[in-house]
């Protein structure tokens, strides 16, 4: 009897040992230690990429914002608008479009491809692009412009989709065409090696260069 | 499509080393990191009072496994509880209500990562380091000890001997997990992925709104998520975030790191079998003193890669992957009809939930691998899949053999190996064997109760889920779809998976309980019988190789093993599935 009492007793002293040590060296140590890491040789990606424009951060190089100006390239839907929000007049925290910000969050609707709220939103948003857009022909938007990407936070839109939006943003800004598909061309990024991934834009830095063109910023 | 067989072959040439170092670990041979981590590691048995020496047999293993697993939720649920504390929690993160962090803490503890909340919202830097990142090493590294324990036995050198538990813990924790987190972590921070302590960040927009950007040890937790086929997201969106995973070079690595230990296992087990053959043909020739024994025969690269008998089950579950890759790939492309109505061209294919830099190729690929290697990320949204590109997720999970979590996969598909050996010898009149041991009544009986447990968790609870009223509200998708959510919802609980069809509001008592109960038993039950299974073949005596014995190192022996996969998932799932996916691509379509 006595035999079995101190063989349980020597397997939970093993099992709490493991736990706790294991605990320390997993959750404590390992994080602390890549965190230490990191800010010594990538300092800026460790920060979270942060984009500073004259002294000011005015967001981050991966996280998609919404814009709604005409002179500004805009990006996908999104369900939780990017968490961008203005603060309304009675001190609560309002999205662009009136509704009440929800707090930090990410994720889409998950509007399944039967769900006929899927259709309703795109067709609203076909209409009030096309309204904004005059020149762009219903079938020539290109898809990923009018379709909420799975984070809610999607930095970039695929060169067909900055194409698009190119004549309103010459029109509202008054810079060229031209001088937009190179601010375009500048901010696209390819694909890996030609093969892994597809072409990006990134629509916050083409607008941070519209910005700085325009001299508003 | 260029672009995805080139990272599949890329993954093939990676698997091997990786195979060959683990086999290393799981063998207790030498590695060229001994002279350092023999020391950290006996620290550690030291302070645990661990004798690595001592073996165990399979019911002190599988009980020693538990029960630490036991442990480790009992003091995890406590940190979830106490979160609100200000320890290590800059946004000011309540403590987690009661139901949820049951469901948590059994989620991460099973290897599943099932959230039932928003890692920004409901999770302080504490919890996501001392729970989340410290679970995520220990039930991976506990799977695969029992895939190790699981793979000695059929090995049968010894009659009662499976290994001890906690040194194959930690050996696996120091050896593999974490050398590969640290490396791993800093090319994803280099990539973008931000690593600090500091709290969420709010900037003031180029339009003069305010922005609320999320910040915190993303890195640390991402790698080993990935590396332990865990799943579960620093923030509630997962994968898809850019913040978690910003570039197609950050998408890759994440894809490697969980891919490349589940098939590293089945190399472990081609080669642990191949040893104790070779030592038994080497012991045969000098007892019989045959001379033939000596000429050397001519080995394949495959065979010498994979060793004989993990090559048929490496081919068969990659045949499977591919098939469930290609048809999720060409669903997706297909885009959706109902949009390309409304106006919107589907050039692109369906590219709602799915992020621009991945595209239809690169997400549809993760889908794939992450239900088959059951790890539960996500880099898009799979409720807003298409209806067949959704099944296939789905499908993988019920199947459970594809490759499979860390080691636990394996072991699924060893039980069907038994099963599909014991079925050709039924219809070809033959003893059924398996690696030279007699398969028998008690070894079926396992196999059977094994293969049951898993449709009857998921179908029996999907039934309870659609008739209650409590199960019914979580459905957020109107018509078949609405099913599919549910099913998805108990296939990724059981097969420890742990993605969903995000739409459905899980964060109820009844989800929370019921998804909680099926993670459990899904891990825990099948684990034990698989222990059970090796067990009782261990202490078999060794048959020899006749005429009639049924070969399962043959690529014919991979496509019956995939037949029978098949077979067992049209007889359980087929009914259901055609009530959910089939029946929402036909009326998509129509």
């Amino acid at each position: 009897m006595k035999e079995s009492i101190k063989s349980v007793l020597h397997g939970a002293r093993q099992m709490i040992g493991v736990t706790v040590v294991l605990m320390l060296v997993c959750g404590l140590l390992f994080p602390c230690l890549l965190t230490g890491l990191s800010a010594l040789i990538f300092p800026h990606q460790a920060g979270g990429n942060l984009i500073t424009v004259n002294d000011q951060t005015v967001g981050a190089e991966y996280v998609g914002q919404e814009f709604t100006e005409d002179y500004y390239m805009w990006s996908r839907p999104s369900a939780y608008h990017y968490n961008v929000y203005v603060e309304g007049e009675d001190g609560k925290q309002y999205y662009n479009d009136g509704t009440e910000f929800a707090g930090l969050g990410s994720g889409s609707n998950n509007y399944a491809a039967t769900n006929p709220a899927l259709v309703e939103r795109a067709e609203a948003d076909i209409e009030a692009f096309l309204e904004k857009n005059p020149d762009v022909k219903r079938e020539d938007i290109p898809t990923d412009l009018l379709t909420a990407s799975g984070s809610g936070l999607d930095p970039h839109i695929s060169p067909a989709s900055a194409e698009v939006q190119i004549p309103r943003i010459a029109e509202a800004s008054g810079l060229s065409e031209e001088e937009l598909r190179g601010i375009v061309e500048e901010n696209t990024q390819g694909k890996v090696l030609h093969i892994f991934g597809e072409e990006t834009v990134n629509v916050l830095k083409v607008n941070i260069e519209i910005a700085q063109r325009m001299g508003i910023l | 499509m260029l672009q995805i067989a080139l990272t599949i072959l890329i993954y093939l040439i990676m698997v091997i080393p990786v195979g060959i170092y683990m086999y290393h670990v799981a063998a207790g041979k030498r590695t060229f990191a001994d002279p350092v981590l023999d020391r950290v590691d006996g620290a550690i048995y030291k302070v645990c009072g661990i004798n690595p020496k001592n073996g165990m047999n399979w019911k002190k293993y599988a009980i020693s496994l538990v029960a630490t697993n036991g442990i480790m939720i009992l003091l995890g649920y406590i940190i979830l509880r106490i979160q609100s504390v200000g320890l290590l929690n800059p946004n000011g993160i309540g403590g987690m209500e009661a139901s949820l962090s049951f469901n948590t803490i059994i989620s991460f503890m099973t290897n599943t990562n099932l959230q039932h909340y928003s890692g920004e919202s409901g999770l302080s830097y504490l919890s996501q380091m001392m729970v989340i990142i410290f679970m995520m090493f220990v039930s991976a590294a506990s799977g695969y000890a029992a895939c190790v324990a699981f793979i000695r036995g059929l090995a049968g050198r010894t009659k009662d001997n499976v290994g001890n538990f906690f040194e194959d813990l930690v050996r696996i924790t120091t050896r593999v997990l974490l050398p590969f987190s640290i490396i791993g972590g800093l090319l994803l921070v280099w990539q973008g992925v931000p690593q600090n302590f500091s709290g969420n960040v709010v900037v003031e927009t180029i339009e003069g709104a305010k922005q609320v950007i999320a910040m915190g040890p993303v890195a640390a937790l991402e790698i080993i998520k990935h590396l332990g086929t865990n799943g579960g997201g620093f923030l509630g969106a997962n994968s898809a975030t850019p913040i978690e995973n910003p570039t197609i070079l950050s998408n890759l690595i994440e894809l490697y790191s969980m891919m490349i230990l589940p098939g590293a296992c089945v190399i472990t087990f081609g080669k642990m079998i191949r040893d104790r053959k070779r030592e038994m043909a080497v012991a045969a020739s000098d007892s019989t003193s045959a001379a033939t024994s000596k000429s050397k025969v001519r080995r394949s690269l495959t065979e010498r890669m994979y060793g004989r008998e993990g090559r048929s089950i490496f081919a068969a579950m990659g045949i499977l992957f591919l098939i469930g890759l290609g048809i999720c790939f060409w669903a997706e492309s297909q885009g959706n009809p109902v949009l390309a109505d409304a106006g919107l061209s589907q050039a692109m294919g369906s590219m709602e939930g799915k992020e621009v830099r991945f595209g239809v190729a690169q997400s549809s690929l993760f889908t794939t691998v992450t239900t088959s290697f059951t790890t539960g990320t996500v880099n898009n949204m799979h409720d807003t899949l298409t209806p067949l590109g959704g099944m296939i997720p789905m499908l993988h999970m019920m199947l459970n053999v594809v490759f499979g979590g860390k080691g636990v996969g394996l072991m699924n598909m060893i039980t069907y190996a038994i099963l599909a050996v014991f079925i050709c010898g039924l219809m070809i009149g033959r003893t059924p064997e398996y690696l030279g041991k007699k398969i028998e009544g008690r070894e079926m009986k396992l196999a059977a109760l094994c293969i049951i447990i898993h449709p009857l968790l998921i179908l029996a609870f999907s039934a309870l889920a659609v008739g209650t009223p409590d199960g019914l509200a979580g459905i957020t998708n109107p018509g078949y779809h609405g099913l599919s959510q549910v099913l998805y919802e108990f296939a990724s609980s059981a097969a420890n998976n742990g993605s969903g069809f995000e739409g459905l509001a899980d964060n109820t008592l009844f989800w929370n309980i019921t998804t909680g109960i099926v993670m459990f038993f899904g891990r825990y039950l099948s684990m034990v019988l698989q222990l059970a299974i090796a067990g009782s073949l261990m202490k078999k005596r060794f048959v020899n190789e006749s005429s009639g014995t049924l070969h399962t190192d043959t690529v014919g022996f991979a496509v019956i093993l995939i037949f029978v996969v098949y077979i067992f998932a049209a007889l359980t799932f087929f009914p259901v599935l055609a009530l959910g996916p089939v029946a929402e691509h036909l009326t998509l379509w129509s």
